[in-house]
């Protein structure tokens, strides 16, 4: 019989081989997924993980890895601040909604003016959008003790009913012979979050999201509140000793998060997506959880593992023209992830040991 | 605008069938949580169960078929969430999510050629004479069953927990595990048949909606059911009688909101649309403002990892 010992220290060797070993175990459970489909898994998982970096149009996929990863970078090194000090926000998907408006509000509020002012304004609204939005749950649970998972993830519902009321009103093109949805802000130059180098998919999101990943490498490692983030995830009872204040977390954790993801939304729909319209989000808010723990809540971890994500998106859609596999496997496919994930953690902590038969059980 | 269009009898009547989902998979919650266990995953486990429930009613043609296998998968996929919470002692909050992210994914992919189509009716209580009292009728008596069930399940659970040994023996392996377990009880199975029970409920509350509540499958059809059930388990401080009233609350804001929609208030669609998930978070400020009251129901050993050392 196998048992379990704890470990006195958690193993590092294992931190870092259970995201490696949890994406090939999620290889080999979704080529199976895929077989049940019907599609040959070697040639689905290969043009997932294969295709966008090595095959013949590479050349276009590969600047689309920065696209589709800066945002789930962004939001991921914001959202594993909070988790590590076992603060909850899973809303971050309505707090990129909301940056988004907020920043693409101002554009379109001064159209058709040109000015040099107009697209840093844009992002400083668009962190202030999620910083606000992010700051409901956190005032909530540091005034009333609410509980921050479920209030962060009801305002994404709300979150996205304003998007659903923007985009049909207040933010509609006025010259959009009736379709909903706003200006698209890839033709106000202004406005435009466009790629500083040509055809390398590097836009201002992109160059964020790097400063973001050495912020939080700095914050963690630097910085006292660094300190008290990762002393209250280690041990809560020895950073009240020290003298953490845990509200001021809180507040600090949710409004990091929110600022990121608000920035993330902002650059997405001034950039890639250029429009505010009722389905411009896709969930990145919450494949950031995911990105988020394969990247083991570190910064440099949460920047392969997002990269990672990305790809997996970009091979999805490939998936999905070349071989007819649903948009909805690839979801699927990343929850999968976090599974294994999760269940090989348990050797960062646990030896797994053969109890001979006079031992206890 | 026109407010006299909304009947009062039929208000009452079809927030009974709107809040069966929640009650149902709330109750199931509750259960789980009060084995010590918090389980995120409900949303998952209920748009499993609709679907499921969904396939296989339009598969066989006959509803209880559907509740079945909805049952069934649901307490399927929570078999997960047991097999890595309780044996590999994986953090709840994180695998709760990771079973909503999944279930959603693998309902999707599952309902492809569902969308569109529509589902056998279920049966619907219809007792001579005491159906057709004006009224009384129509609010008490004439409803689809799993709106009896869910009533039924409730009462159960509540004998269950207050006057069965089985009950104590919960309660006990959620108030400490490390006692319970000094004691000679099995907390992990003990946990593990809780997990399951919730899962079942899940999964039926899933097929509520996708079988009687709506009745078609889309996609992410739950919209944040499964958490409403979670806040209202928290808004019920873990009491079985709670959860009911919590539940028929939150059905009546539903159904409230829609028959406002319909009868052309001048609020626009979208804000009335978000009032459900907006009375969800004044319920649990107002609850939670309260901390002592409700903080002292909930079970102590509440989202903790139990790991024998011996």
């Amino acid at each position: 019989m196998l048992r379990l010992e704890k470990r006195p220290n958690p193993s590092k060797t294992w931190a870092y081989m259970a995201p490696v070993l949890a994406v090939f175990a999620t290889m080999i459970g979704g080529g199976i997924m895929f077989a049940a489909l019907g599609k040959d898994p070697f040639e689905a998982i290969r043009t997932i993980f294969y295709d966008p970096l090595f095959s013949e149009f590479a050349w276009y996929y590969r600047p689309q890895l920065l696209v589709k990863g800066a945002p789930l970078i962004m939001i991921a090194i914001g959202l594993s601040m909070g988790f590590r000090a076992g603060i909850w926000n899973i809303g971050a998907e309505g707090q990129y909604i909301i940056g988004a408006i907020c920043g693409a509000g101002v554009a379109l509020a001064v159209y058709p003016a040109q000015s040099a002012f107009i697209f840093p304004a844009m992002i400083f609204f668009g962190a202030l959008g999620g910083f606000f939005w992010a700051m409901i749950p956190a005032v909530l649970k540091t005034k009333f003790g609410t509980n921050e998972i479920l209030v962060s993830l009801m305002l994404v519902y709300v979150a996205e009913q304003l998007l659903a009321s923007m985009s049909l009103g207040l933010l509609k093109n006025p010259e959009g012979f009736g379709f909903p949805g706003s200006r698209n802000l890839q033709q106000y130059a202004s406005a435009h979050n466009a790629e500083l180098w040509t055809g390398t998919g590097i836009h201002m999101g992109v160059m964020f999201a790097f400063i973001s990943v050495i912020f939080a490498y700095v914050l963690l490692a630097r910085h006292q509140m660094g300190f008290h983030i990762r002393l209250t995830g280690e041990s809560p009872k020895a950073a009240k000793f020290a003298g953490v204040n845990p509200k001021r977390l809180v507040v600090y954790c949710l409004g990091f998060s929110g600022a990121l993801a608000g920035l993330a939304g902002m650059f997405e729909v001034s950039g890639p997506s250029g429009q505010i319209s009722i389905d411009f989000n896709v969930g990145y808010g919450f494949t950031a959880i995911i990105v988020a723990f394969l990247g083991r809540l570190h910064p440099i971890g949460i920047l392969l593992a997002g990269l990672l994500m990305a790809l997996t998106y970009i091979g999805g859609e490939i998936a999905q023209s070349s071989l007819g596999l649903p948009s909805a496997a690839i979801q699927a496919f990343q929850g999968m992830l976090l599974f294994f994930l999760l269940a090989l953690d348990m050797l960062t902590n646990f030896k797994l040991k053969l109890a001979s038969a006079g031992s206890p059980p | 605008m026109d407010l006299s269009s909304i009947s009062p009898t039929l208000l009452v009547a079809s927030l009974m069938v709107a809040a069966t989902p929640i009650l149902l998979a709330a109750i199931g919650e509750l259960v789980v949580e009060k084995s010590g266990v918090l389980n995120l995953g409900v949303e998952g486990m209920m748009i499993i169960g609709a679907i499921a429930g969904f396939a296989a009613a339009v598969g066989t043609g006959s509803p209880i078929i559907g509740f079945l296998c909805a049952a069934f998968g649901g307490a399927a996929l929570s078999l997960v969430f047991a097999l890595l919470t309780q044996f590999f002692l994986s953090n709840h909050v994180a695998t709760g999510l990771a079973l909503t992210l999944f279930g959603l994914g693998l309902s999707a992919l599952m309902g492809q050629s569902y969308i569109g189509i529509k589902p056998p009716a279920s049966a619907k209580l219809d007792l001579p004479v005491i159906s057709d009292i004006p009224v009384l009728g129509p609010v008490l008596f004439s409803h689809d069953i799993t709106v009896y069930i869910a009533l039924a399940l409730v009462a159960a659970v509540w004998w269950f927990l207050k006057y069965t040994r089985g009950g104590l023996i919960l309660r006990a392996v959620g108030e400490s595990h490390d006692a319970a377990h000094a004691l000679g009880y099995k907390v992990v199975k003990v946990r593990i048949m809780a997990i399951m029970f919730g899962g079942a409920c899940a999964g039926l509350g899933g097929a509520a909606l996708s079988l009687v509540r709506v009745p078609q499958w889309t996609e992410g059809m739950t919209a944040g059911a499964g958490w409403i059930a979670l806040a209202i388990v928290v808004f019920a401080s873990w009491k079985p009688a709670r959860v009911l009233l919590g539940a028929y609350l939150f059905g009546g804001v539903a159904v409230l909101q829609l028959n406002l929609q319909a009868a052309g208030v001048s609020i626009p669609v979208e804000y009335l649309s978000m009032s459900p998930y907006l009375i969800t978070i004044i319920v649990l400020v107002v609850m939670s403002a309260h901390r002592n009251k409700a903080a002292l129901n909930a079970p102590a050993a509440l989202g903790r990892a139990f790991h024998a050392s011996r």
